[in-house]
């Protein structure tokens, strides 16, 4: 019976019920304007897994996602809300941009270094919310949000410099081949790529799309965050602040510095996320009119893998194949597609509310 | 030439300043009650989607305006359900309401406009009213910055309401009560969640307000950039503004200056980038916090969940 209980309280049985939910409202909405919502559900189903390039497209989707939501998560357990990971983004991909460009080096060489340069751009512009925050007790909420438009309007400034701008475009040049990431870019259109891929029908498919190695960067990522937060005295000391600031400091932590590291770290993923889709889908960073929304849909990832590096990486999937499933129904249905957000909106809410779900679970036994 | 120049800022900063001043209105009374909505942004995206769309249908911008609210309000309800009586984490909830706003905006948008995720501009005459139109002489110094649209002073009578509302009436005091301390202000007799609900809805439908000033007084149409960020800007603002009426007010006047000022540089013919230009506003509230704020002080209770004992 106890352990029955454990069970249903557990995140992860709240996240589900939460993930039902939503997909449940948003099929009731589909239904209200005038969609079959069983219809709707197999477009994007099938949108997702009937073919390998689907999947790899899916993959392709959730990458940037799965590391932005590693970000706000890194920040939210050390007690700090990284709303800026939407900036640290922007600085890691003009980074990657630029020195996946202007530096030429060997691709073992060159990848891990453009990789570094963009962990240190959004390193740098985290830390400066962090610096503001543990000195001069600035919100890092706001500060976050004041950078994420500086980001934008440097970023911006940077693309349409002339010496930057790629001619009759307002996009930088696309990175070197020694810089990119996707697999087998160039072989693949050769002619032996092209009889391989007719050879092999499943892995030929997922060529057709821009698959790259960010995705196993992100799990890569994950997979130190979570070194990082269990088993270092440096996780220990981040997660002891965002627990309890004044107890922390009283067991001897030194918390500003330790507020500098946590946004630095959290800022740092987030710019690799930017250098990843850089490197691996767009090869290229453009001007913006305005923000693309990954540091946002980072949030949101972070909120539905309860901050956990693991549950980001299946949250950031879920979006992705979300976004990418999404995006057929319009054509198919005719339904429109910010049902998604809707459907991702609704799950976050009920994520929101614990205490909902449980009064629903108490009033069924009450039923019964 | 200069006064010409002086006039056209301001009314430039006026007319930028008003959309901020609803929403950051709206982030303060929330704030004050302990509430802390960050589906602001949200909340406006859908306000300026109805109050076009409403205007539209009804030939009025009034009754689009309106309805902005209204609706501005069920999301703030949403919000209020959510972080009241089922003690969500509010930022939690309100990042739920950034996505649910636009989602449910758009969604609407195209099954009323023919699958546009725009709205068709209201003509000029369906717009909210201009009062002073004509009472200064045409493109003088006081025609340039006062000849506005009614959303604009209304803002500003709204700021003095709110003001008089929090710090003048007993109603504000208890708003202000269970934003400092909810615990003790219940054994007083006030119900908290009563107190919070009023509060948290009205800055729902202050939000409203302020996407539908944005798109039926600055524009004449809903489109999906319109509201980006602004939200966000307008919640920094009563933060800057240490969660009082005023200090929102000239806090979102600030950028709304800064705005003016990005409008303006071009045509002076001065050589300044307009994307370093544009990011002068928040390079600038970065520096004044550190130098004249320092630590901003919120609400005790901001962002606490209360539950009755």
């Amino acid at each position: 019976m106890s352990e029955k209980k454990k069970l249903t309280d557990s995140p992860v049985w709240i996240t589900m019920i939460s993930i039902s939910f939503g997909l449940i409202f948003g099929a009731i909405i589909l239904l209200i304007i005038g969609y079959n919502p069983l219809t709707a559900f197999t477009v994007i189903l099938k949108g997702i897994f009937s073919k390998p390039k689907y999947i790899s497209w899916t993959v392709i989707y959730a990458t940037p996602i799965i590391l932005t939501g590693l970000s706000v998560a890194f920040a939210f357990k050390t007690g700090l809300f990284n709303i800026g990971a939407e900036g640290q983004y922007i600085v890691g991909a003009i980074t990657a941009a630029l020195a996946g460009y202007f530096i030429s080096l060997p691709p073992i060489l060159h990848i891990p270094l453009v990789l570094i340069l963009s962990i240190g751009a959004g390193a740098f512009w985290g830390s400066i919310s962090g610096y503001l925050k543990a000195k001069y007790e600035v919100n890092e909420v706001i500060s976050t949000i004041m950078l994420n438009w500086v980001a934008l309007y440097l970023n911006n400034f940077i693309v349409l410099h002339d010496k930057v701008k790629r001619e009759g475009s307002e996009a930088t040049n696309k990175v070197l081949d020694s810089a990119q990431l996707i697999f087998a870019n160039t072989w693949k259109t050769s002619e032996a790529g092209i009889s391989w891929r007719k050879v092999h029908p499943f892995f030929g498919d997922i060529l057709r799309t821009p698959a790259n190695g960010g995705f196993l960067i992100a799990v890569g990522a994950a997979i130190v965050v979570l070194i990082i937060l269990n088993k270092t005295t440096l996780g220990y000391s981040l997660k002891a602040v965002g627990i309890n600031r004044e107890a922390a400091e009283f067991g001897g932590i030194n918390v500003p510095s330790n507020i500098v590291s946590a946004m630095a770290i959290s800022g740092g993923l987030a710019g690799l996320a930017g250098a990843v889709q850089v490197l691996g889908f767009t090869r290229e960073a453009s001007a913006l009119a305005a923000s693309e929304g990954y540091g946002f849909e980072g949030i949101t990832v972070a909120l539905i893998g309860a901050n956990n590096p693991i549950g980001c990486v299946l949250a950031g999937l879920l979006y992705g194949a979300m976004k990418y499933g999404g995006s057929k129904i319009q054509p198919a249905i005719g339904a429109p597609y910010e049902i998604i957000s809707i459907i991702m909106g609704m799950i976050v809410l009920f994520i929101s509310m614990p205490k909902l779900i449980k009064t629903l679970k108490l009033k069924k036994k009450e039923d019964k | 030439m200069i006064l010409q120049s002086i006039a056209f800022i301001l009314g430039t900063t006026l007319m930028y300043a008003t959309p901020l001043i609803y929403t950051s209105l709206g982030g303060t009374i929330s704030e004050n009650s302990g509430v802390v909505n960050i589906g602001l942004e949200g909340i406006m995206f859908m306000g300026a989607f109805i109050g076009a769309a409403v205007g539209f249908y009804t030939h009025s911008g009034w009754i689009g305006f309106l309805a902005a609210g209204v609706v501005g309000g069920l999301f703030g309800l949403l919000h209020a359900v959510a972080c009241i009586t089922f003690t969500a984490d509010q930022v939690v909830s309100g990042i739920a309401i950034n996505f649910l706003g636009p989602g449910f905006a758009l969604l609407l948008c195209r099954l009323t406009f023919d699958g546009a995720a725009m709205t068709v501009p209201l003509p000029l005459d369906e717009k909210i009213s201009r009062p002073l139109n004509g009472l200064f002489e045409q493109n003088s110094f006081f025609d340039m910055i006062f000849n506005r649209y009614s959303t604009v002073y209304l803002a500003f009578i709204l700021v003095f309401l709110m003001w008089f509302l929090l710090y003048k009436t007993r109603l504000g005091l208890r708003i202000r009560a269970v934003g400092e301390h909810p615990e003790a202000a219940a054994t007083l007799g006030i119900n908290v969640y009563k107190i919070r609900y009023f509060s948290v809805i009205m800055s729902g439908v202050l939000s409203g307000f302020g996407g539908a000033a944005m798109s039926i007084a600055i524009v004449s149409q809903f489109r999906v950039t319109l509201i980006s960020g602004q939200g966000f800007i307008a919640l920094a603002a009563m933060i800057f503004g240490r969660w009082k009426p005023q200090g929102a007010m000239w806090a979102c006047l600030l950028f709304g200056l800064a705005n003016g000022i990005v409008i303006f540089m071009p045509r002076t013919g001065l050589d300044i980038s307009s994307q370093l230009l544009s990011m002068l506003p928040y390079v600038l509230t970065l520096i004044l916090l550190v130098v004249f704020v320092g630590k901003a002080i919120a609400p005790s209770a901001d962002g606490e969940i209360y539950e009755k004992h």
